[in-house]
């Protein structure tokens, strides 16, 4: 693998996507409004919350997907802390996911798809770069930035809910093992999937907005997951975040094998 | 020994997209140090071939060797070792121009310590060095050809491929882009593939030049070689005074050997074809023996426009090209 010219490509990429500011502004504004607006809204709900509220009845069948003894732990909260911990840290939980995703969406539709639509690709087929270096490079572009918007928002996240949270609950609560889990195994399989997706519909679209449009469909195993929280079905456990990991990093596995089967100079000049 | 070699090879190369063969039955050679004309109109089949000789296409069938290695599986080696001018420039808007000849340094593994030295000299050579910060997207379409075709040469390539590198250049750009080819192939010894449909650019360039029609081969060698294969005779125009042009003419018809003899546009100059370059003295002495006063004898070799045009009516039953797609 030659490394300089893989981290030339990386360097060109990221700095092509930060002068965009259809690219820029979704890696920006999608944090914020998940990470800050979003808890402090949860948090100017909770304060506002009547003692009888049916807002927290409608967490009902969250509760009761609970393990026996956290349940105990929770309902002895006031229903105001009740709700402002049930819906930051885990009705949020898989909502978190999507910044990942989208971020690596994005940099991937624009490094892929966005270097045909611009006519820059050809010149970079004619270097002596293999296609392995050349999705590697491509692929990282996508993956490290997705990391750095995980983590960062993830701190961003446990800031603000916790600031957030202070008057409501008296104390730090934010993180739990569960959110570590996500944060540093399962948002880097998701982010994954979303450069996956998007190589893979790459080669079937002509615009950076239809690729983009195509790789955020790994949106749907997160909606999926919340939903299925909400309603009761199951809880997301340590183990359960685990396992959901897992299943997607196979799912990433399988889909930079056909990206790396689609990513062929030859194919990718027949097709300009 | 390895000097004598050829830079490119050719065998029977074929490339097809679905029904649509883009290149069909390829055979030829390329010399090292020579400008090598590749010419075709739009769709013959240009692009497709570069894109084979860099294996960055593979090829349907044929055989290729280009400085000695196979493009289909020495590709990275090969393209360390070529330089390509695309048609479109292909650079990236937002990056600066330095930052585009920087990072395709890297990509050609261009020595850390030479990088900054190379561009800043490429940058001046093309004219560029006072907007070397500005963002390419900001280049004119001539601005951006250069900037272009220093990017092809960064990594002081052997073999460069050129896809139409004087399109869209004014006559000044253009003029110093043919420079540049003819210094880059007689000072440095370069090799200089040449795609073009500029038929005046190529032969004031080309020590050989391949016709391209609809992916095939119709013609190779020197312009010289390929007027005689196609027929094309050298036409002689004299300059005679008033009072005895009309005697000329009349000595002229008269000759055996002589054909197409007939006034231009002034009345005084007379065009012939059919007497070979040595038989010219013949001629002209024949005319002042006469008492036909001469003031010019110009002797026309055949443009390669007109040798391209012959050769592709040849090929196609007298039918005249049209214009096609990019292939």
């Amino acid at each position: 693998m030659n490394w300089r010219a893989m981290r030339a490509v990386i360097r060109k990429d990221l700095t092509v996507v930060l002068r965009s500011k259809a690219v820029i502004l979704p890696i920006i504004l999608l944090p914020l409004i998940m990470q800050v607006i979003l808890p402090a809204v949860f948090g100017a709900a909770a304060y506002f919350l009547p003692e009888d509220s049916e807002e927290v009845d409608d967490l009902g069948p969250l509760l009761d997907a609970f393990p026996e003894a956290l349940r105990a732990e929770i309902e002895s909260l006031e229903p105001n802390q009740l709700f402002f911990m049930l819906m930051t840290v885990y009705t949020f939980a898989p909502m978190y996911l999507i910044v990942p995703l989208m971020t690596s969406s994005v940099i991937a539709a624009d490094s892929f798809v966005g270097e045909r639509e611009r006519k820059t690709l050809e010149a970079l087929l004619y270097t002596p770069l293999t296609d392995m270096e050349l999705i590697v490079a491509k692929l990282l572009t996508g993956w490290i930035p997705a990391l750095v918007v995980a983590v960062v928002s993830f701190l961003l996240y446990m800031l603000v809910v916790n600031a957030v949270g202070w008057p409501l609950i008296g104390r730090l609560f934010f993180p739990n093992w569960t959110w570590i889990v996500l944060v540093f195994w399962v948002a880097p399989a998701v982010s994954m999937l979303g450069l996956g997706l998007t190589v893979v519909f790459s080669s079937r679209v002509q615009t950076f907005q239809e690729a983009y449009q195509l790789g955020s469909m790994g949106v749907l195993p997160i909606v999926a997951l919340m939903l299925g929280q909400i309603a009761g079905l199951f809880f997301l456990s340590v183990v359960l975040s685990l396992l959901v990991g897992l299943l997607l990093w196979v799912v990433d596995a399988i889909l930079l094998w056909f990206s790396v089967q689609t990513f062929q100079r030859s194919e990718l000049l027949a097709r300009m | 020994m390895a000097d004598t070699l050829p830079v490119i090879e050719t065998w029977g190369l074929v490339r097809r997209f679905g029904e649509v063969t883009a290149v069909n039955g390829l055979t030829l050679e390329v010399r090292r140090g020579e400008v090598f004309g590749f010419l075709g109109h739009n769709g013959a089949g240009k692009t497709t071939t570069v894109r084979l000789l860099n294996g960055v296409l593979s090829a349907s069938d044929g055989k290729v060797r280009v400085l000695g290695l196979d493009p289909a599986l020495e590709g990275p080696a090969l393209r360390r070792r070529t330089g390509v001018l695309t048609e479109n420039p292909s650079l990236d808007e937002r990056l600066s121009a330095r930052e585009n000849l920087e990072i395709y340094a890297a990509l050609y593994d261009v020595p850390v310590a030479e990088t900054r030295r190379r561009v800043a000299d490429l940058m001046g050579q093309f004219d560029l060095g006072e907007r070397a910060g500005d963002k390419a997207g900001s280049y004119s379409k001539g601005m951006k050809q250069r900037l272009a075709l220093a990017r092809a040469l960064l990594h002081a390539p052997e073999l460069i491929f050129l896809d139409e590198p004087t399109a869209g250049l004014d006559p000044v750009a253009a003029r110093d882009v043919r420079e540049l080819i003819m210094h880059l192939s007689r000072e440095e010894g370069r090799t200089v593939f040449l795609c073009t449909h500029n038929l005046v650019e190529a032969q004031r360039l080309c020590d050989r030049v391949a016709v391209l029609d609809s992916g095939r081969l119709i013609a190779i060698g020197t312009p010289a070689e390929l007027g005689q294969k196609v027929g094309q005779r050298r036409t002689v125009e004299v300059e005679a005074s008033r009072e005895t042009v009309q005697q000329a003419l009349s000595l002229l018809r008269a000759m055996p050997g002589l054909a197409e003899v007939q006034t231009g546009d002034h009345g005084s100059v007379i065009s012939f074809s059919g007497v070979p370059h040595e038989g010219i003295p013949r001629v002209v002495a024949a005319l002042v023996e006469a008492g036909v006063r001469l003031y010019r004898v110009t002797p026309q070799e055949p443009s390669l426009e007109d040798i391209y045009f012959a050769l592709y009516e040849e090929a196609n039953g007298g039918r005249q090209p049209a214009g096609g797609g990019t292939r």
